[in-house]
């Protein structure tokens, strides 16, 4: 019986032949990620009397959430982390202007496939579009992993999750996951590796396996994966740092997975998750109408270059409704620096949206706070109560495009009739 | 950590996200009162001031799901509370409550007989929840992690690891 992508990688960087799910291991993480939290595991390593670092080199530092800082305490915390990657000879160190640290750490060639990669989010699990199995731990775990350079961890159980067929025009794989989560639920893979195969997951970009990998959270799992292949490659040639190789680490053919399912996306529709759980989805007919104050495309979920294009061919040459606010938090510097040459900045900012700097923006309740009774239409991956500001606030999630065409319409609108 | 965990439960649903715990925007602080003093408060009127007068909270599926948070764990405590008893956690929860000192059970069969003001006996040596005349067992920890959590933390582990003591 062979292996998953999972075992193997935990198997690799646990120093041993193999593992099976169940099995609890001493992991040595390739790379740690910490954002804004930075400073909060600083704290613990004075706490616990700690100076040394296991490997400077496997820490990457970026301030993502609240950035730049917009009170005296995110000021003062901003600081300490900033202190401590000077301090420290942290390389991977990026400053507020940098944008979201999964996009960043991504785009800079940090991650590559076969890596293990731990960090302070959640959404982590987005370097599985990249072959990486990433996951979110605490600060206090990031703290002992700067100093021990290991945690422990349980090998999972793996899904296969099947793609066949095409997606429709006005489709993507965010509508393919708002789906998945939708009919499996919010445990739906609770505690699982998810694979994605079939011949459909190598028509899908980069951008758009990101968004799967990152949504794949709000179903529960540990990680998810996307098996690298040319597409794989082609993103990250050239942008690979020194340090790394391309070693994609493949599943067995015979591999053992737990449950298997398939999808065929020619069905798919757009789909909307609506207040306040991901899991609330529905087809977009079904809350087609509702009205929207605001329209955020942001969040490491849908704020790539790819997903500014999309929303930009839609908008192009129309003005968003007057009762509407559209906010635009590119995922990262290099995204705005993109959408600044192409055209797509000046065509979203005619169409009458207004542009944020890079970062997590809105979903981490910076830039973009809701009153009482407001809408707002989101692109990223979480409508929790009180998410964006007010407990009586609603968010709504979808896809780029169905957002762009909602926009327009001042209310939540199927994007297909603009395609 | 005590042997017997005793005291009344608060009783929640299903999939009680991470942001309900503790909002986003109080995770500036790192300190249990300060984060108590917000745990829960999107939940509306009351929340999370009556929480207080109970020691054990029981959950269904997936308690803790959504962001990585460590300082949901941390504001639970701060509410006195002493332990969480789920049907199941999301991991980043589970690792958190563990690495924080906050004690978690997995027990679903306890969550239907379960009503809130009951009064719960946790006896972790024997893997068993006491309810009126009825025990309901639990899996135990793994032993190294267990480890961690009586010690009270993961940041007590490490000072013992690192210093001896």
């Amino acid at each position: 019986m062979g292996y998953t992508i999972a075992e193997k990688i935990l198997a690799a960087k646990s120093g041993k032949t193999s593992v099976r799910p169940g099995e609890i291991v001493d992991a040595y993480p390739d790379l740690v990620m910490s954002h804004t939290a930075t400073w909060r595991s600083v704290s613990v390593m004075q706490k616990v009397g700690a100076s040394k670092l296991y490997d400077p080199d496997r820490l990457a530092v970026v301030l993502d959430h609240i950035a730049p800082a917009k009170t005296e305490k995110n000021a003062t915390d901003q600081q300490v982390s900033r202190n401590f990657a000077r301090t420290n000879g942290i390389n991977k160190f990026y400053d507020v202007d940098a944008g979201i640290a999964h996009l960043v750490l991504m785009e800079a060639g940090h991650v590559a496939p076969g890596d293990l990669i731990v960090g302070t989010d959640s959404h982590c699990t987005i370097y599985g579009s990249l072959g990486a199995l990433g996951t979110g731990i605490g600060y206090t775990e990031v703290a002992s992993v700067w100093i021990t350079g290991k945690l422990w961890m349980k090998v999972p159980e793996t899904f296969k999750i099947s793609l066949s067929g095409k997606l429709a025009p006005g489709v993507y794989s965010k509508d393919l996951m708002l789906y998945l989560i939708g009919t499996l639920g919010a445990d739906g893979c609770g505690y699982k590796a998810v694979e994605f195969h079939g011949d459909a997951v190598t028509g899908l970009s980069v951008s758009e396996r990101m968004t799967m990998t990152n949504l794949a959270m709000e179903m529960g799992v540990k990680c998810a994966f996307v098996p690298p292949d040319a597409k794989t490659e082609e993103y990250l040639r050239g942008r690979l740092d020194e340090s790394k190789r391309y070693q994609p680490v493949y599943a067995d053919a015979d591999a053992a997975y737990e449950k298997e399912l398939s999808v065929d996306l020619g069905k798919l529709e757009p789909m909307v998750a609506c207040p306040h759980e991901v899991q609330n989805t529905k087809p977009i007919q079904a809350v087609e109408g509702t009205r929207i104050d605001q329209a955020f495309l942001g969040s490491c979920a849908n704020a790539k270059y790819e997903d500014l294009e999309v929303a930009a061919r839609i908008l192009k040459g129309r003005r968003i409704h007057p009762n509407v606010r559209l906010i635009i938090t590119p995922g990262s510097k290099e995204i705005l620096l993109e959408a600044s040459k192409t055209g797509v900045f000046q065509t979203l900012l005619e169409s009458g949206g207004m542009f944020t700097n890079p970062g997590c923006g809105a979903c981490a309740g910076d830039g973009g706070i809701m009153a009482d009774g407001e809408v707002c239409l989101s692109t990223a991956n979480r409508n929790f109560i009180g998410r964006m500001g007010s407990s009586k606030a609603e968010i709504y999630l979808s896809s780029p495009a169905t957002l762009a065409a909602s926009a327009i319409k001042g209310v939540i609108s199927d994007p297909r009739e603009f395609f | 950590m005590e042997q017997t965990i005793q005291g009344r439960a608060y009783k929640f649903g299903d999939n009680v996200n991470s942001d309900i715990i503790i909002p986003g925007r109080y995770l500036i602080y790192i300190d249990r009162e300060r984060l108590a003093q917000h745990a829960f408060e999107v939940l509306g009127e009351g929340f999370p001031a009556k929480l207080r007068e109970f020691q054990i909270l029981v959950a269904g599926r997936n308690f803790g799901c959504g962001s990585a948070r460590e300082q949901a764990a941390t504001a639970i405590q701060g509410l006195g509370i002493q332990a969480v008893v789920a049907c199941s956690f999301a991991r980043t929860f589970y690792r958190n409550a563990i690495n924080d000192g906050l004690p978690i059970f997995e027990c679903p069969e306890l969550y239907p007989d379960v009503q809130e003001g009951d009064s719960l006996r946790i006896d972790l040596a024997a893997s068993k929840i006491h309810l009126r005349e009825k025990e309901y067992a639990f899996p135990q920890l793994p032993d190294s992690v267990k480890k961690i959590l009586e010690l009270g933390g993961l940041a007590a582990y490490l000072k013992t690891q690192l210093h001896g003591t």
